[in-house]
């Protein structure tokens, strides 16, 4: 139990600090920002999300414009998903490969006007993204990239009762605004991109305004939101939240030593919409199948698989605790915790293709014993629509 | 820090565990900074049977949060007299009563000397304050 080591560098701070301060939250440090990771506890959080609401600052995500009459074959040619096939405010959800097909980061891809584009990116992957950005930007012409990543604040409206606490304070009719849509608007009287998007596997918004006027929108929504049971919510909530909906997190899922196509995100990556960077290595890897893929990991005690953990075979039929010479490592734990949906440890992992089975029984190694689990398809959670 | 709670009764380890004496026999637990850096305990496994020994410093368990496994460490020497069963099904007495409800185990004392390098209450707020 060793107090995490402060970095080296100074963290940065989004413009909900002193709420965060006064509200009692425990900070951490994640990608180089000193964020909140829990209010009162991360299983509070997690069931107020799952049954009623919560608000999350994400203002560390970084936020690209891409504007230009090149902005549209310029992104075609950036990432394996199709952004021809956006109408203006849409939302799409794809990958940044490399030639190779390894993951630089995952993106959400907004069209809000015809030729200006708002990608939204991962908060530690900023500076990479926008060097790659950038250096690709040369083969096209007319192209205005800004890094809007300082001036912008996310909050994210998440749960249930998300639509019925926004709308008394929004000004456009949040039923119009369907999945994976946005429209520019205001709440509480600031103006906002409403997006109907999120990363918890509930219905709801995230709001992107000006970082100087973020601290009264928080303040608006957590008012307007109490009597409907709304609190704050953290890193901590949100990692929980994102693995029982089986949703990727970059870093742990994601690298530049993992492809789409083994992640399970076949479905972003469009071999026909013509070039993008990485294609062939994807063609490639879709031919011979992936050598592993990406599973969920139900474990049968209550011990937690943690990323990094070792995921062996087991030709014995799932007994915990024992450990015949048969066994081999088929695999490695990329994330895991307790779940407080499905009351069970929950986890997933990187497994060789050819043992990747649902219901094939495996043993994660947890300190010095290798403890059954049952490989299962993604996601752990989807909510009645 | 203000809000937690460090009764003057008990001695405690630079791991984080609290030793109560009564008489030839001590009851462990994890403090109350301990319990408010881990979050919500979500399981504790004690893989211990009374009449076996332990020594000090040597890993006595796992605790489990929601974020993090850590393990538990015993402050001292003795033989296992009773490990706290309602852990099982009520991990989240770790949190809400780390000194009551939430204690681990009982051992007796095989070295009462080793109380001696324990530090007091003050002395270990003083260490959480220097972390």
């Amino acid at each position: 139990m060793t107090a995490e080591q402060a970095a080296a560098a100074p963290l940065k701070r989004t413009s909900l600090y002193e709420q965060h301060r006064a509200l009692g939250a425990r900070m951490v440090e994640f990608g180089g920002w000193e964020m909140p990771l829990q209010y009162s506890s991360i299983l509070e959080e997690h069931r107020a999300v799952r049954t009623r609401a919560g608000l999350f600052d994400v203002s560390h995500m970084g936020e690209f414009q891409v504007e230009g009459p090149e902005a549209l074959p310029f992104l075609q040619y950036l990432v394996p998903n199709d952004v021809g096939r956006l109408a203006i405010n849409q939302a799409l959800y794809t990958t940044l490969c490399l030639p190779t097909g390894g993951v630089i980061d995952d993106l959400l891809v907004y069209r809000l006007e015809a030729e200006r584009y708002m990608v939204v990116v991962n908060a530690a992957n900023i500076a990479k993204d926008l060097a790659w950005f950038q250096e690709q930007a040369r083969r096209f012409s007319g192209l205005q990239i800004t890094d809007r990543s300082q001036a912008t604040a996310l909050l994210a409206l998440q749960g249930p009762e998300a639509q019925a606490i926004l709308q008394p304070l929004a000004s456009v009719d949040l039923a119009t605004i369907r999945y994976y849509r946005c429209l520019p608007g205001s709440v509480a009287g600031l103006a906002c991109l409403i997006s109907r998007t999120g990363y918890t596997g509930e219905d709801g918004f995230e709001l992107y305004c000006e970082a100087e006027q973020a601290p009264m929108l928080w303040e608006r929504l957590l008012a307007a939101g109490k009597e409907r049971g709304l609190v704050p919510a953290g890193l901590g909530a949100r990692d929980t939240l994102r693995l029982e909906a089986g949703y990727c997190l970059y870093g742990h899922e994601l690298t530049e030593q993992t492809n789409p196509l083994e992640a399970g995100l076949a479905w972003t990556v469009k071999f026909e919409k013509g070039d993008f960077i990485g294609r062939e290595a994807l063609l490639r890897v879709r031919e011979q199948g992936p050598a592993r893929k990406l599973m969920g990991l139900e474990m049968v005690e209550r011990r937690v698989p943690r990323g990094g953990y070792t995921i062996y075979d087991s030709d014995t039929g799932g007994e915990s605790g024992s450990s015949g010479a048969n066994e081999r490592a088929i695999g490695v734990v990329t994330s895991g915790a307790p779940s407080p949906t499905l009351n069970k440890s929950i986890g997933m992992g990187y497994v060789e293709a050819a043992r990747a089975i649902p219901e094939h029984l495996v043993q994660v190694e947890i300190g010095d014993r290798r403890l059954a689990a049952r490989l299962v398809t993604l996601p752990f959670y989807k909510r009645r629509k | 820090m203000a809000s937690l709670n460090h009764p003057a009764d008990l001695k405690y380890s630079k791991t984080d565990e609290w030793v109560r004496v009564q008489g030839d026999q001590a009851t462990i637990g994890i403090t109350d900074y301990a319990q408010d850096q881990l979050g919500d305990v979500v399981y504790v496994e004690i893989p211990l049977t009374p009449g076996q020994q332990i020594g000090r410093d040597q890993k006595f368990g796992d605790i489990e949060s929601v974020k993090a496994t850590s393990e538990l460490v015993a402050p001292v020497s003795g033989e296992v007299l009773q490990i706290n069963e309602l852990l099982k099904d009520h991990p989240e007495l770790v949190n809400e009563q780390p000194y009551g409800d939430g204690w681990m185990l009982v051992v007796k004392l095989s070295n009462p000397a080793e109380l001696n390098d324990l530090m007091t209450a003050e002395q270990y707020i003083a260490y959480l304050e220097g972390r």
